[in-house]
């Protein structure tokens, strides 16, 4: 096993050249740049700006500099946890932990991009676990109930769930709750990310859209599973059907969904964008948006790095799990 | 095999592995907006995208103007009443009979809110930042009034000790200029002007390189009468009164919170749940019901700017005046007004916007077919027949959209020409039009300052913001004269010929002047209209009382 994760992690080093190296050079190939403004500024200040930022120099030579730059030059990971800049919280400072350089922000002079996705990463994070788990949740419950009751009233009123969860969009499922939520019946605020209950409407629009998935998938994966053998086997033994569904069928029926996970997971933490604009929660999706339509190369270079690096590694997870539940599968 | 317990633990436990920390993010402050139990007074304002940063000398935007100026202030502040200006830290001011040195004497008991005392020298010191080229700051073009600001700025002259700025002493700042500026007091509000603390910014960083992190509410050093209190990027900054700021006129309020909503539904669904007293902007569509069923929150202000369709005039046939006038009066403004903005803009039919004192009197007649047609004719097309199809340039937005729509009807059913649409980002917009490369382009103009000045030097000959090719000799010329004339009359005068002969020449199109949208809640007390948006914050207040109340203006 240990075997197979190094490997893997081996395999990560040219992905991650491509992605960078692709990223790097389409964003200078795209019109406009960071200083490109409405108002025109001056050739002098033009030149002033591109040297502070190193853009005078050849493309090639700011490429190799970028990559020096991104270069692990240690490992400290335990620095990532220090509080250097005495906020009461952790810095998250990879530059600390790992030597890796992600440069200036053009946006926003007075940060660094490591400063910035350490800042912004954390909400992003935080809400996609709360989604996951209103997901797997109300996912796999309804999923299970809808192949025990196969055929019935109860399958079909899930199934129905399931259809409206995946057709119904973000960008209204969202505003709808807070109409009803907040401005209606006034439990939860409209927006903002400074409180508990803040936590609540977002988790719920983004995991009631993969709870609808992980349903159809987990009753898929149930019905195959109780038609098996060894289900029969145990009810002929006399088993009760709770025990049957939870000791048995559960951990066979959830493959699919584990299978789904990975990218459900990546698809949650890149892809809020709209979540996080519609509550105005301060994550890296809308951050990552607008750097594109800033052209703060720095900060696309260092996001699209970012999650990168978080999706090579929760596909890795994904598949360990998967052997680990299934024991026909090998690390191979 | 195992249990199915266990496995929903383990499952939990991979999600708790990738999980940091959670509910960090709680934050301290406390006071809801409406919450009218608590004494403490905090507006709280919707102020649009996340600032750049902090540093007036850093910035170039509109929001990072309205916290600024709660931080810093200048010479002069904005006057109460909505226009001209009240002392700042300067108390008087006298020119000389040239107009050419101004002379400004600061109140002594001016602090920065470390205790500091604010000195003649602070602002000869921040001047000079602005201007340092390796800074690179955007807006030091708007101290170039001065003598030998220009060159240093430049990196030709390197001693600022040889420009017009100088401090005979700690409460005297002398400014000589290269020519007069009769709006000086008003430009002097902009925020490229203000102080900044030298001693703290060398403290966090280089004073004259980007970067510095002077500007985190940790550090943060500032003369205005609020203080920087709190930070979170993509959330809020709070400012709280600051207990260093003049003693007479210190700032109603407790503190502002400027929240960084950048989209315009969500702000207005916070401020219908009550999170804020003001909203930066409201989404068009949302005008008409709160006309009809909130029209005590809505407001509708004069805004100083103007919407209009740039033509590039060195490409074929536009390079002809007479299809450019052609295009311009088959256009029905007050339909776009009124069906598709929908919020009292105003049709234009010149193009800088009138102001007291200055109204133009040159304006196009349209719409007017049968001249726009016989013009067109005249130019070798008749009923549009050899014109080669046209294209419309604008980023993306529903509203731009909606315009070039109306308007690629009109000059189709009016003048019997096709034109195409095209939409394109933001920045790749900018850089079609800065290369010159498009037919017609969607623009706006707003300007820092209230006067003509500002919008008529746009379209001098390879100026950087004319982006046409327009290039008239005697535009150049009679622009020249402007600031010399002997007095305002004079001077309005000359911009109305200058307004003229844009109307004249049509390289751009003016379509209609802008209006703020935007609501506001009745609890908050002395809030004037400003026709560029900007306001002392020192001088609002709020009715924390329960019950609503009219508007106090």
């Amino acid at each position: 096993m240990l075997r197979f994760i190094l490997r893997r992690l081996l395999q990560t080093i040219p992905v991650l050249l491509v992605i960078v190296t692709a990223t790097f050079f389409m964003l200078r190939l795209v019109p406009g740049g960071p200083f490109t403004a409405e108002k025109a500024v001056s050739p002098e200040i033009q030149r002033n700006l591109e040297a502070h930022y190193g853009l005078d120099k050849p493309l090639l030579h700011q490429y190799g500099a970028y990559l020096w730059d991104i270069t692990p030059k240690k490992f400290a990971p335990w620095r990532l946890f220090a509080d250097a800049h005495g906020d009461g919280r952790p810095d998250y400072d990879i530059q600390a932990a790992f030597g890796i350089n992600l440069g200036p922000s053009f946006k926003y002079p007075n940060r660094t991009i490591n400063e910035i996705l350490a800042d912004k990463l954390p909400a992003s994070l935080e809400l996609g676990f709360w989604a996951i788990l209103v997901a797997l949740t109300v996912g796999i419950t309804l999923g299970v109930v809808a192949a025990m009751k196969k055929n019935t009233g109860i399958d079909y009123a899930a199934s129905t769930f399931a259809m409206v969860g995946i057709c119904v969009p973000t960008f209204v499922m969202g505003p709808l709750l807070v109409l009803l939520f907040a401005l209606q019946l006034r439990w939860v605020n409209a927006s903002g990310w400074y409180f508990p209950e803040d936590r609540i409407l977002p988790a719920l629009t983004l995991g009631l859209v993969y709870a609808a998935y992980i349903a159809r998938l987990t009753r898929g994966g149930m019905l195959e599973v109780l038609n098996q053998d060894y289900i029969r086997t145990a009810r002929a033994k006399g088993a009760s059907e709770t025990r049957i569904v939870l000791r048995h069928a559960l951990r066979g029926g959830l493959l699919p969904v584990v299978t789904y996970l990975g990218p459900a997971f990546a698809g949650i933490i890149s892809g809020s964008f709209v979540i996080e604009t519609i509550f105005q929660i301060p994550g890296l999706g809308r951050e990552f948006v607008n750097s594109a339509f800033n052209r703060d190369y720095t900060l696309v270079s260092g996001t699209v790095l970012l999650y990168a690096g978080l999706i090579i590694s929760l596909n890795l997870l994904v598949d360990i799990v998967q052997v680990w539940l299934n024991p026909r599968l090998k690390f191979e | 095999m195992r249990a199915f317990a266990p496995t929903l633990l383990r499952l939990l436990a991979v999600g708790l592995l990738i999980l940091p920390v959670a509910c960090r993010r709680a934050a301290p402050s406390s006071d809801a907006a409406s919450g009218s139990s608590t004494p403490r007074k905090i507006l709280q304002l919707g102020n649009g995208t996340e600032p750049q940063d902090l540093d007036p000398h850093v910035v170039t935007g509109v929001t990072e103007h309205n916290i600024i100026t709660a931080l810093l202030e200048g010479l002069v502040t904005h006057h109460p009443s909505g226009t001209g200006v009240a002392p700042g830290v300067a108390t008087r001011w006298e020119t000389s009979p040239d107009r050419l040195t101004w002379t400004f004497h600061l109140r002594p008991d001016a602090r920065w809110s470390n205790g500091d005392p604010v000195t003649a020298h602070d602002f000869l010191r921040s001047f000079q930042r602005i201007l340092t080229p390796s800074l690179a700051a955007d807006y030091a073009y708007k101290l170039h009034h001065i003598v030998g600001a220009e060159a240093f700025n430049k990196g030709d002259l390197t001693d600022f000790a040889q420009t017009g700025f100088s401090a005979p002493d700690d409460h005297t700042l002398v400014l000589r200029l290269r020519q007069p500026v009769p709006y000086l007091l008003d430009a002097l509000k902009h925020y490229s002007w203000f102080p900044v603390h030298l001693p703290t910014i060398e403290r966090h960083g280089r004073a004259d390189q980007k970067g510095n992190r002077w500007t985190r509410p940790e550090n943060f050093v500032g003369n205005g009468p609020f203080i920087l209190r709190e930070w979170l990027p993509n959330q809020r900054i709070t400012v709280e009164r600051s207990p260093t700021y003049r003693g007479e006129t210190t700032a109603l309020l407790d503190g502002v919170v400027f929240h960084a909503i950048d989209n315009l539904d969500a702000e207005e669904r916070l401020f219908r749940a009550g999170g804020l007293h003001a909203t930066y902007a409201l989404p068009p569509h949302r005008v008409e019901t709160y006309r009809r069923d909130q029209p005590e929150v809505l407001r509708i202000d004069p805004y100083y700017g103007v919407y209009f369709y740039r033509l590039n005039t060195t490409r074929p046939p536009l390079d002809d005046v007479r299809v450019r006038r052609a295009l311009s009066l088959a256009i029905d403004r007050e339909a776009i007004a009124q069906r598709i903005l929908r919020a009292g803009q105003e049709p234009a039919y010149h193009y800088t916007p009138a102001l007291a004192g200055f109204t133009p009197e040159t304006k196009l007649a349209a719409p007017d077919l049968p001249e726009a047609r016989r013009l067109l004719a005249e130019a070798g097309f008749p009923e549009g027949r050899g014109l080669r199809r046209l294209e419309i340039h604008y980023n993306t937005l529903d509203t731009h959209k909606s315009v070039a729509e109306a308007i690629q009807q009109m000059w189709k059913t009016g003048l019997g020409i096709d034109v195409v649409l095209r939409n394109e980002e933001w920045k790749v917009y900018l850089d079609t039009v800065n290369r010159l490369a498009y037919d017609i382009s969607r623009a706006g103009w707003i300007a820092d300052y209230p006067d003509p000045h500002g919008f008529l030097d746009l379209w001098l000959s390879g100026g950087g913001n004319n982006r046409t090719g327009y290039a008239n000799p005697d535009y150049d010329r009679l622009f020249a004269t402007a600031l010399d004339a002997p007095d305002e009359p004079a001077r309005m005068a000359v911009y109305r010929q200058l307004d003229a002969m844009l109307t004249r020449d049509q390289p751009v199109i003016p379509l209609y002047f802008y209006k703020r949208v935007y609501l506001l809640s009745p609890k908050v007390l002395h809030w004037v209209p400003n026709i560029l948006d900007t306001r002392g914050w020192q001088y609002i207040d709020l009715n924390t009382a329960s019950g609503e109340m009219k508007f106090q203006d």
